[in-house]
């Protein structure tokens, strides 16, 4: 017998017998649906199908060619299979008795369906992030009189990874962006000869808004993103549960650390971005607007006022408190699945960065009515 | 040329073996899993390997199926030496076996319809519909009900996963089908399921079946013949009536206890109804 493999084919001998030839299986029979539509069209009453030239045949042949033959028999009309080898036969009638398995649809949800069921998450989600901030009040008070049982190692490693691991990144960025700042006033200012002014513009937009900005929105996506990763996988490896059942809490465990760590990180990253950037526009004073490091010094230290550091280094705290809280909620919030951890993630990078920027304004209005 | 497909095609065999493994060494660090150990799997028949916990079958199967290298040694499976392949040989191979591993390994983001239509729908130009209907078909074979399709992974039972991992692994109708630990983790009743699962798609399908498994009863009523992993080697290999008369301390621990006898003597009393069914396969009715 010829090992080489045919292409599937079915053609009609006679009126009302076909003859089906070559290797119907998965690979092979994909354009067969049409050529069956002849023997369904064929109008002959009792139809032979001849199936000697068989090749082989997978359950994928088969199925094509059972459920082909059952709209023929639907219809009135009689098969019958002559020759078929013996070894496909099983396979023939296990096929036929089951081709009418029901395939169930998945629900279909309309449009308005689908706005009002993500209006009602967002609703719940809401609610849920508020009570999991609750958690965290309750378990932190709790935990306030007892040092022992604050986890310092953790909370050291904590502040290690996301604080003290990120000062390169933290300063080179806050470097640059001092620098943008200066470039982009220095030319407004030298049109008025007011070069000086340059210490106020960088010192003030880098104290009190820029470094927290940046430090928090770096953070978050360094460290927001790394939380929620971390829990979200212990989620779906069963591990949560596994630490509730030996009696750990997880918001102890997992979630305290990382909020006390990021409240110590955070500021104090904020107060390195602000001596890296103020020494960026220095650097930058000096080349566009010649004004040199001493003058520049003694007139920041003349106009910039302690408050504005504070004012910076007091939203910090909030963002950390902000960044570490929603990296771990949206953790745990993961359901089950690697595609889950990656979607909660992102949420939580884009959640955290969007309620900083949000209260980095609702803070501005506030000072700015307090005359700080 | 052998088909790529399935053990239905008319075309000879150039060896009765479908796998063979001479000389394999596995090591991870120090510590020695196959110190030189020699397989063989026959065309056709349903193989057992069992073997205490951490005696190396997952690495043994993970090995046959390319997904581990072993530190020396030959595998040959379906004729071609799998150590020596061009990675588009290689996936080529692969559409030829069907794996069903011990965690189940489905994707968690696709509902078990799609999970078992992927391998249709990567290799294989078939319509949607089609596609559809043979997985729900593959489904309800592995003994699922069809509305099970449409879950996801996790939020399947145990035995619910082994038997949908199992209808992923019959996608494309393999030649060569492998089952981690089929019944691990089944109540008797799902087990027994299984049983019946596994004897009635070689019967269907006509493939080499190779399963891992701890489970005595399964050896005596489904398994042609069983390999014994001890000590890096096959201590044993035969039929479970041959293996039952084996005196090799780690073949003996399998036998002797209470449970290995309960088993042996439940087979014997089916054995009547075990030795027709498998001389008179279903062709010559
Ligand atoms: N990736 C790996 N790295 C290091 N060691 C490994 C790795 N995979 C397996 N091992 C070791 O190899 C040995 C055999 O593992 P394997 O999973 O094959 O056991 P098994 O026989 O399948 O056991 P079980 O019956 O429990 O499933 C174990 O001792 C295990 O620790
Ligand atoms: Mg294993």
């Amino acid at each position: 017998m010829s090992s080489q493999i045919t292409p599937a084919n079915i053609s009609q001998s006679a009126p009302g017998h076909f003859v089906v030839s070559g290797s119907w299986t998965a690979r092979t029979v994909a354009d067969m649906n049409q050529k069956l539509a002849a023997i369904v069209d064929s109008d002959t009453p009792e139809v032979l199908v001849d199936g000697s030239h068989l090749q082989a045949i997978d359950s994928v042949g088969v199925w094509t060619l059972q459920r082909q033959f059952k709209k023929m028999r639907d219809a009135g009309r009689s098969i019958r299979l002559l020759d078929w080898p013996p070894q496909f036969q099983k396979l023939l009638d296990v096929v036929e008795k089951q081709l009418d398995i029901p395939v169930p649809a998945p629900p279909h949800h309309s449009l308005l369906e689908t706005i009002g069921r993500k209006g009602e998450a967002a609703w719940q989600g809401m609610f849920a992030l508020l009570s999991f901030i609750g958690e965290c009040a309750l378990a932190l008070l709790r935990i306030a009189p007892q040092p022992k049982r604050w986890r310092w190692r953790l909370v050291l490693k904590n502040i290690q990874i996301a604080g003290f691991d990120a000062l390169p990144i933290i300063g080179l960025t806050a470097f640059l962006l001092g620098i943008v700042v200066a470039y982009q006033g220095a030319d407004q200012l030298r049109h008025y000869g007011a070069n000086i002014f340059v210490v106020d513009l960088v010192g003030f937009a880098m104290l009190r808004e820029f470094s927290p900005l940046i430090t928090a929105i770096i953070i978050a996506g360094r460290s927001g993103s790394a939380y929620a990763a971390q829990i979200g996988t212990m989620v779906v490896t069963e591990e949560i549960d596994g630490m509730r059942t030996i009696g750990i809490e997880p918001i102890d465990f997992l979630v305290l650390p990382k909020i006390i760590a990021l409240l110590v990180a955070l500021p104090l990253l904020t107060v390195f971005a602000d001596v890296t950037g103020v020494f960026g526009g220095m650097f930058m004073a000096r080349s566009q607007l010649d004004i040199n490091f001493h003058e520049f010094l003694v007139r920041f230290g003349s106009v910039i006022h302690l408050s504005a550091l504070l004012v910076g280094v007091g939203k910090a705290f909030v963002f950390a408190a902000i960044i570490a809280i929603v990296g771990c909620y949206q953790g745990f919030r993961t359901k089950g699945n690697a595609d889950s951890v990656g979607r909660q993630t992102t949420r939580s990078v884009v959640q955290s960065i969007f309620i900083v920027i949000i209260l980095d304004s609702g803070f501005s209005v506030i000072f700015s009515i307090l005359d700080l | 040329m052998q088909s790529a497909t399935n053990t239905n095609t008319a075309a000879p065999n150039k060896s009765p073996n479908i796998i063979e493994m001479r000389g394999v060494s596995t090591r991870f660090g120090s510590h020695v899993v196959h110190a030189d150990l020699d397989l063989e799997v026959r065309q056709g028949e349903i193989f057992a390997i069992v073997g205490g916990s951490g005696s190396g079958k997952s690495t043994l199967l993970r090995e046959m199926i390319m997904l581990h290298r072993p530190d020396s040694g030959t595998i040959k499976v379906l004729d071609t030496d799998v150590l020596a392949l061009s990675p588009g040989e290689a996936h080529i191979l692969r559409q030829r076996w069907g794996v069903m591993f011990q965690h189940g390994g489905l994707f968690g983001t696709l509902n078990v319809r799609d999970n078992v239509g992927l391998p249709l729908r990567e290799h294989t130009d078939l319509d949607d519909t089609l596609i559809n209907e043979l997985a729900a078909w593959k489904i309800t074979l592995s003994g699922l009900e069809p509305e099970a399709g449409l879950q996801y992974p996790t939020e399947l039972s145990g035995g619910m996963l082994k038997r949908a991992s199992m209808a992923r692994a019959l996608a494309l109708d393999p030649e060569l089908l492998f089952l981690d630990e089929p019944t691990a983790g089944l109540d008797p009743g799902g087990a027994g399921g299984i049983d019946t699962l596994v004897r009635s798609l070689h019967e269907l399908y006509q493939s080499t079946i190779v399963i891992i498994t701890h489970d005595l009863d399964f050896l005596w009523q489904v398994t042609d013949r069983v390999a014994v992993l001890g000590e890096g080697k096959v201590v044993g290999v035969g039929s479970m009536s041959e293996l039952a008369q084996m005196d090799h301390p780690i073949i003996r621990e399998y036998f002797d206890g209470p449970r290995g006898r309960a088993a042996q003597e439940q087979a014997q009393t089916q054995a009547g109804v075990q030795q027709h069914d498998k001389e008179q396969p279903w062709t010559q009715k």
